[in-house]
């Protein structure tokens, strides 16, 4: 290997950092959100994080010294979560920022799609404490209207995650008309039943529509105009069927 | 030693001998580490009490904001007859005037402030009043007549402001504990015996005027004593009990607020204290958990009660009518034993029992050693009610030791032990502004400090800046300290605290506290000007009225050092530089950065600054960063100001942190845990204060109108980036008021 490319592997695009994160894993976590992304859902509400070349540039050592400002924050449960985009769109940045931050000392969750296989899974997934799985859709149809990966590939990566000893939540967008029947609460249910993997926590997010502005700043147009945003209520009534099915997962 | 049946079953010790409140408190507490679950609800009587309080105060909001003035009485302990909330049903009594929420007048600090606030409410001050004080010097008075003409244009330009030149200068907490634990004929004696001894010493001028000032104070504790017996108590002996120890402790403070109109009343630090006469009724089966909650109910909706008679302007500048009455919680002792006690939990208890008030101002000690079990608690009060202050005990105890309290908001002192001269705060952007303009002032053009040439046009350059900013900021701390040594010569003078000070050891430490407001517009404009390029623009008089700026800079609230050791050296330049002025009666110099509401005032009165603020553009509050400026998220922003050095501050470094309950965490149990986090983790860094609002939906769309009063308030929902500083202010409100009014 040359010593540019080990160069490049130790610098990534960031989007941006958020030090407070409350709502994505375990305890306080510093949230480090990378660009990239091979997914287009329907609902994204962060297109400024599509483009690969996107942000700013970040040398793995700057990352971890910044994560380390923030040490005395995480307490027993905290840490950093790499999400994006898609932090797997740059593996081997991500593989490499993940273990320097294991090195010292602190926990690491990856919020991620499992839709973007690469050689480097299992060097990431060694170093994960949890893994945020975002399966998008409960079946490959409606990923392919409103997502463009692949299910099977997820369910793939939830298996390799498991193997690998990861703690397992599992995130879910719920939007109205699209996903937000019972049935499709039950059929996700199932499909994480059926999967025989121990998973932690589901976690189903309401659909919002924060993203707007950033569609406009972009010149991008917004397909979901018309979709309101899914009322608590609904939200309420959905989390029941996740607990009445819920197998494995609390 | 004396024979009183109020110590029974107390542990003795120096506190018998001498006067000893914390000899007392730590030889008799004991701590508590288990959680909330053994607190009470509301009972009947205290729900019927508030439903009559609350009428009040609706006709009090309805009335604009005053219920009623006794305009031909001067507020003091003895003149006015006893009044009641509800005399059948109350546990503890005592109010300011004759009437509940009724207002006094004051004059002793201005009689101009007292007319004033009487007009505005359209009241008129009694023809009595004005004869009686026209022979009277009132503080004001005194100040006027000594005030150079620097001063007086120093302070109408602002660049030192806030001034407690008019009304009375409040920051003073008397030791309202010695009255309940020796009972008041002690006290009297232990001051006549001070004075006897003062007798003996060389008759200078320091001593003529303490022993003067002790005359008073024994004056005033005989009115004390006065004031309980209209009420029907003789508190000339200890307290017996611990509805008697609340009494005579509520009776101090009582007699405290109808003497003094103080801008900032703080009760001190008394829940640990009343704990161990509770717990002795409670072993003794004299009172239940029920009755002893009902107690404290009743007391803290006195607190509730207390009100002065202020100006409208006063109100604006403080965004209410406050009385900061601060009641300091929790905290460690020396010994490692913490010094939460079941009444920690009951004080805060109230925000439930009795319902949301801003009042008494409650304020919890932070260590990261305290019981676990009260931080979750406090964490919980914080998210469902967002009334509570912290406050960095580990970095407090070893420069107070463990029986200190805070005055207004944000000042340490040890009870009884300490007092503190308040100054008040210097507006240090227009110090710089002032510095640019060649000693003028931005907006007027008129000369306020010292002739110098100004800069030229073109670039600026730091290393001039800063040589021209040194010499106005040495000017300026100099005319500073005296102003303040002028104001508080006469205020104790002519509104000496002679009943406070009564409950304070005789030989008192004094602070003068001077004040910062802007550190983080001071801060960021030097570092526009070294890491970015900064133009001036003239106006026709040939003052600086805006910058140009062209490149980027860093901006205080990223944790970035490059600009992070701006301020904290800004802080050091100037209290060094205010140090080398003496302070009245050898008074030790402290500083604070601290401007809770007045930065918006504050802002609407300086020209724009080098880091791009418009002009009468708000200030951030106190040391927070300037709101927007922030990119990395609010813990970034709470290492920024947590680097600012307490040591130089010894009178206080406030932060606010704003954030929305389902941002911290997704679940309660997560919010508590979360919240818990950040404070640990922020005072771990050495941080010394933070005011955590929880906002809820109503605060949240004042947010979105006034977003300068919510200084870092983070919004997040799961897995969304940011970056709200690139969208503009209207963008961002329009997420946040769509996100939010539909999903609240």
């Amino acid at each position: 290997m040359s010593s540019k490319t080990e160069e490049i592997e130790k610098t990534g695009r960031i989007h941006s950092i958020e030090t407070l994160g409350g709502a994505d894993g375990p305890g306080l976590r510093m949230i480090i959100f990378m660009q990239g992304c091979p997914l287009r859902c329907i609902y994204c509400h962060n297109p400024d994080t599509w483009d690969r070349n996107g942000g700013r540039e970040f040398t793995v050592e700057a990352l971890v010294q910044k994560a380390i400002r923030y040490r005395s924050y995480f307490g027993r449960d905290g840490g950093v979560t790499l999400s994006g985009g898609e932090p797997l769109m740059q593996p081997i940045f991500a593989a490499e920022l993940l273990k320097q931050l294991k090195k010292v000392g602190i926990n690491t969750a990856l919020d991620t799609a499992g839709t973007t296989p690469s050689e480097e899974v299992a060097e990431v997934l060694s170093n994960t404490d949890t893994v945020l799985l975002d399966i998008k859709m409960p079946d490959q149809e409606r990923y392919d209207q409103y997502i463009g990966g692949s299910l099977s590939t997820t369910m793939n990566f939830l298996h390799a995650a498991s193997a690998a000893g990861c703690r397992i939540w599992i995130r879910h967008v719920v939007v109205p008309g699209i996903n937000d029947k019972k049935n499709d609460i039950v059929s996700l249910c199932s499909l994480i039943r059926d999967s025989g993997v121990a998973v932690e926590r589901l976690e189903l997010l309401p659909y919002h529509k924060m993203g707007i502005e950033k569609y406009k700043l972009l010149g991008l147009s917004y397909r979901l105009a018309d979709v309101q945003e899914l009322e608590e209520g609904k939200l309420t009534e959905l989390l029941g069927y996740c607990s009445e099915n819920r197998g494995l997962y609390s | 030693m004396m024979n009183n049946t109020g110590w029974e079953n107390f542990k003795g010790g120096r506190w018998q001998q001498e006067i000893d409140v914390r000899d007392f408190i730590q030889s008799n507490y004991q701590p508590y580490k288990e959680d909330e679950t053994f607190l009470t609800d509301t009972t009947d009587r205290t729900r019927d009490i508030l439903k009559k309080l609350s009428r009040l105060q609706k006709l009090e909001k309805e009335f604009g904001g005053v219920l009623d003035i006794d305009t031909s009485t001067v507020s003091s302990l003895l003149n006015y007859a006893p009044g009641y909330l509800d005399k059948e049903k109350e546990l503890i009594v005592g109010i300011q005037t004759n009437r509940p929420l009724k207002r006094g007048v004051n004059p002793f600090g201005g009689i101009n402030m007292a007319r004033k606030a009487c007009k505005a409410y359209g009241y008129t001050m009694d023809e009595k009043i004005e004869r009686e004080f026209f022979y009277k010097t009132t503080h004001n008075d005194g100040v006027f007549r000594v005030y150079t003409v620097e001063m007086k244009e120093a302070r109408k330009s602002g660049v030192i402001t806030g001034l407690p030149d008019a009304y009375g200068r409040g920051r003073i907490i008397g030791d309202y504990r010695r009255v309940a634990l020796y009972g008041v004929d002690r006290l009297i004696a232990g001051k006549e015996e001070d004075k006897r001894k003062k007798g003996q010493l060389l008759m200078d001028m320091e001593n003529i005027k303490v022993s003067e000032e002790l005359y008073k104070q024994i004056d005033f504790l005989e009115k004390l004593k006065k004031m309980a017996e209209l009420y029907g108590f003789d508190i000339s002996q200890p307290a017996v009990d611990f509805k008697e120890a609340v009494q005579w402790l509520y009776f101090g403070f009582l007699g405290a607020i109808k003497e003094q109109n103080g801008a900032a009343m703080s009760l001190g630090r008394v829940s640990t204290f009343l704990d161990i006469y509770a717990q002795r009724d409670i072993d003794q089966q004299r009172l239940t958990e029920q009755q002893v909650q009902e107690i404290i109910d009743d007391f803290i909706i006195k607190l509730r009660m207390a009100r002065h008679l202020r100006t409208p302007e006063y109100n604006e500048l403080f965004a209410g009518d406050p009385m900061w009455i601060t009641e300091a919680i929790g905290g460690m002792g020396e010994d490692g034993r913490t010094l939460v006690t079941k009444m920690s939990y009951r004080f805060l208890h109230t925000l439930y029992n009795l319902g949301l008030a801003p009042e008494p101002n409650l304020t919890v000690l932070w260590s990261t050693a305290l019981p676990e079990a009260f931080k979750r608690y406090c964490a919980k009060v914080s998210i469902d009610t967002d009334s509570i202050q912290y406050e960095n005990d580990d970095v407090m105890r070893p420069l107070y030791g463990d029986d200190y309290g805070i005055a207004c908001c944000v000042s340490a002192m040890k009870i009884g032990k300490q007092m503190q001269y308040f100054g008040a705060r210097c507006n240090l952007p227009k110090v710089l502004l002032m510095a640019l303009n060649g000693g003028r002032d931005e907006i007027t053009g008129k000369q306020v400090g010292p002739i110098s040439e100004g800069v030229m046009d073109g670039l600026l350059e730091y290393g001039d800046v800063m040589k021209r900013f040194a010499f106005y900021q040495e000017w300026l701390a100099r005319l500073y300290v005296n102003t303040m040594n002028v104001i508080h010569y006469m205020h104790d003078q002519y509104a000496y605290e002679k009943l406070q000070m009564a409950l304070h050891d005789t030989d008192v430490e004094r602070f003068m506290a001077f004040g910062i407001a802007g550190l983080s517009v001071t801060a960021d404009s030097l570092s526009a000007i070294r890491y970015a390029k900064v133009r001036t623009v003239r106006n026709e008089k040939g003052l600086i009225q805006d910058f140009e700026i062209d490149g980027e800079y860093p901006r205080f609230g990223n944790d970035d050092d490059r600009v992070d050791s701006i301020a904290a050296e800004l802080t050091e330049d100037f209290i060094g530089e205010l140090r080398k002025t003496p302070a009245y009666r050898k008074a030790v110099h402290t500083l604070s950065v601290l401007t809770i509401t007045s930065n918006v005032v504050y802002g609407k009165k300086t020209g724009a600054t080098p880091d791009g603020r418009k002009k009468g553009e708000a200030f951030a509050p106190g040391a927070n960063p300037m709101h927007n400026r922030e990119a990395n998220g609010a813990l970034a922003s709470l290492n920024s100001v947590s680097k600012l050095p307490y040591e130089a501050c010894r009178d206080g470094i406030s932060c606010t942190f704003s954030i929305t309950p389902s941002t911290i965490g997704k679940s309660c149990e997560e919010q508590k845990s979360n919240l818990v986090a950040v404070l640990d983790g922020y005072f771990d860094m050495k941080a010394h204060h933070i005011n955590v609002n929880v906002l809820n939906r109503q605060q949240l769309i004042d947010a979105m109108e006034h977003p300068e009063r919510y200084p870092n308030l983070t919004i997040r929902v799961s897995g969304y980036a940011v970056n709200f500083n690139k969208l503009s202010r209207q963008q961002q409100q329009e997420v946040i008021s769509r996100t939010y009014h539909e999903r609240l």
